[in-house]
């Protein structure tokens, strides 16, 4: 079915283009409004993205492919990323890694069957001060994380209560989990 | 979710820093009342712009993203009665491993970055800024959209400010997860766009940047030393820090790894790195001791314990053979294998290329695979030679730095613990053909890489 955007992004859109002096300038902020109304850039959120943006979707798949946040295939609902980088590699990521796999019961890149979890590893996430970190969906950061944190935030995601925290609470708490 | 706010510790000097520890760090009316809030960038507007970039030039202000570049001199690169609009960027994109203090003045000061911005604005003449903040963190951009939205609704950007007849607009703009984003031309390419893929310099950003305009480019940390030094004078700044011009102000030191108390500290420029980890940050963990360190990101080349006695500014560390970077200590204990730490470091690097050159898509990712072979007891003298060869084949032949990037802390990895890789290498008695244990840790692409070629 074809894609269309809804009424906030469509506003959005629009004051983007007054912000730059080039229109192509605005694709970054607007893939980001796309993928998190859809869950990923699907075929068809491509073509409409390209037909509002007056380029063509192969363009818009070249600049997008470049980027890990964007993604291309769907993926669960939420999608664990760990960092592997020096500082959480040093503060035990790998053994995060390891259960996160164990409880859910998939290899990294893989989706669990209820669709509700991806296990991804990616790189530095600038908190390492509070390493080991883990975010969820690109956006929730869970810091200072031990094998028990993990199993209690992957018993909250299921219940569906740790995402979408908001940002007053984010700001104030000193942690999540 | 923000870092925990942590009270100063004696030995730090809180400038960048200064009103962290409140509740409403972020409020604009916390930052107008208790810490002369806009009051530079009303007096920087009704200034020449000249006598701004003078003033910067005279303080001794140097790039705290990495590089260490007089600020004022590269604002001095602006043409002069161009027609073209100039725009200001301000870079957020804090990917170097190692790094978060950028991400603490978003989330918590991000006024006192606004006005640095307004500041320099009105020193190279620009009507249009951009903060390119990376797409991760979510948190700094909504901190920062907010904050903007404050200063426009008191006039301090947009048309007109301060009644001077000057014009400032700013825009966040989200990054998407790209390390390359970080240098200067790849970040142009992602702000216009486009695949964040670095440039041929020259022409420089200063001369040709985004979107064909005369552009300047400054880390958060940078920008947000300006207001300070238009309200204190270049003096003030340059007796905040070692007491020359070479080593004026603070910088924030992230410190991570094997230390007791990692954290972030804003320290004079030229404090020494050994007080910093033991008198502030607790020294080695239980039972440990220090092995080495990287002092500016995992970027900067490697000192050992014995070379720690050295003071964090840019001179002394380049006198040591390595680099400030982005005052981001990584900090090893004995119990690694500095084998493991080059693998992970070229792996990063390796996965971070943008492959646009030859050198370095190929340069890094092999690096990364023969280190890997080393790692898994299955590489020999032979590849550690050719690790070697391939950093020194890539560094300083690519179109920016990231070949180097890698290839430095590789190499001195590899010179200074020589030792450690000969206990990794494969004993003749036991070399048969096998392929190389593919490890569950590598990419996809990585996996394909070995497989086929080694």
């Amino acid at each position: 079915m074809a894609y269309q955007f809804p009424e906030d992004i469509e506003k959005k859109f629009q004051w983007l283009i007054t912000r730059y002096p080039k229109k192509d300038a605005i694709l970054l902020p607007l893939l980001h409004l796309v993928q998190k109304d859809v869950g990923y850039l699907s075929s068809e959120a491509i073509v409409e993205v390209a037909r509002k943006m007056e380029l063509t979707p192969a363009r818009i798949r070249e600049v997008a492919s470049f980027y890990t946040m964007f993604r291309l295939n769907k993926k669960g609902q939420y999608v664990l990323g760990v960092c592997q980088t020096l500082s959480c590699y040093l503060n035990g990521s790998e053994e995060l890694i390891t259960k996160l796999k164990n409880i859910l019961n998939i290899k990294e890149g893989q989706t669990s069957e209820d669709g509700l979890f991806t296990i991804e590893r990616v790189e530095c996430l600038a908190s390492c001060g509070t390493a080991p970190v883990m975010q969820v969906n690109d956006w929730e950061y869970h810091e200072n994380l031990t094998v028990e944190k993990i199993e209690k935030i992957i018993s909250l995601l299921k219940e569906h209560k740790a995402a979408d925290i908001s940002y007053e609470k984010r700001l104030s708490s000193g942690g999540v989990a | 979710m923000a870092q925990v706010k942590t009270k100063a510790h004696p030995l730090e000097t809180r400038v960048l820093l200064e009103g962290f520890d409140d509740k409403d760090s972020a409020s604009i009316e916390n930052y107008q009342k208790n810490y002369d809030g806009y009051v530079a960038a009303k007096k920087a507007v009704n200034m020449e712009p000249d006598d701004v970039t003078s003033l910067v030039k005279e303080s001794g202000l140097r790039g705290l993203g990495g590089a260490g570049f007089p600020a004022g001199v590269k604002w001095g690169f602006i043409p002069k009665g161009g027609t073209k609009p100039v725009y200001l960027v301000c870079n957020a994109d804090e990917g170097e491993p190692g790094t978060f203090k950028d991400r603490q003045l978003m989330e918590h000061l991000p006024h006192r970055l606004i006005e640095g911005m307004i500041c320099s604005a009105s020193a190279v003449r620009s009507e249009c800024g951009y903060i390119y903040v990376r797409g991760e963190l979510v948190l700094a951009i909504e901190v920062l959209e907010k904050a903007i939205e404050e200063a426009y609704e008191k006039g301090f950007l947009g048309k007109n400010i301060f009644g001077s007849g000057r014009n400032f607009d700013l825009t966040v703009h989200p990054g998407a997860g790209a390390y390359i984003c970080g240098e200067e031309t790849g970040l142009i390419s992602s702000l216009e766009g486009d695949r964040g893929e670095p440039k041929l310099k020259p022409p420089f950003p200063a001369i040709e940047g985004a979107f064909g305009c005369p552009t300047i480019v400054n880390n958060v940390a940078t920008l947000a030393h300006v207001p300070n030094i238009i309200n204190k004078g270049a003096e003030w700044f340059i007796g905040l820090g070692g007491g020359t011009a070479r080593t004026a102000g603070t910088n924030v030191f992230s410190v991570s790894g094997d230390v007791k108390n990692p954290g972030f500290f804003e320290l004079p420029i030229g404090f020494s790195l050994k007080k910093l980890l033991y008198d502030i940050c607790g020294g080695p963990k239980e039972g440990r001791s220090f092995k080495a360190c990287y002092p500016g990101g995992s970027s900067s080349p490697v000192l050992k314990e014995s070379e720690f006695e050295v003071g964090l500014d840019f001179d002394s560390l380049a006198a040591a053979g390595t680099m400030a970077g982005s005052g981001a200590i990584i900090v090893l204990d004995d119990s690694r294998s500095m084998v493991d730490m080059a693998m992970r470091t070229a792996g990063f690097y390796a996965h971070e290329s943008c492959g646009q050159c030859v050198p370095c898509r190929e340069g890094t990712k092999w690096t990364y695979t023969l280190l890997s072979k080393i790692h898994n007891k299955q590489g020999t003298k032979q590849d550690l030679e050719n690790a070697v060869s391939a950093c020194n084949n890539m560094q300083g032949k690519t179109i920016c730095v990231l070949s180097d990037a890698c290839a430095m802390p590789v190499n001195s990895i590899i010179q200074k613990f020589s030792h450690e890789f000969e206990e990794y290498f494969i004993k003749e008695e036991d070399r048969k053909i096998t392929k190389p244990r593919v490890s569950g840790e590598m990419s996809g692409v990585l996996k394909e890489l070995m497989r086929g070629k080694v």
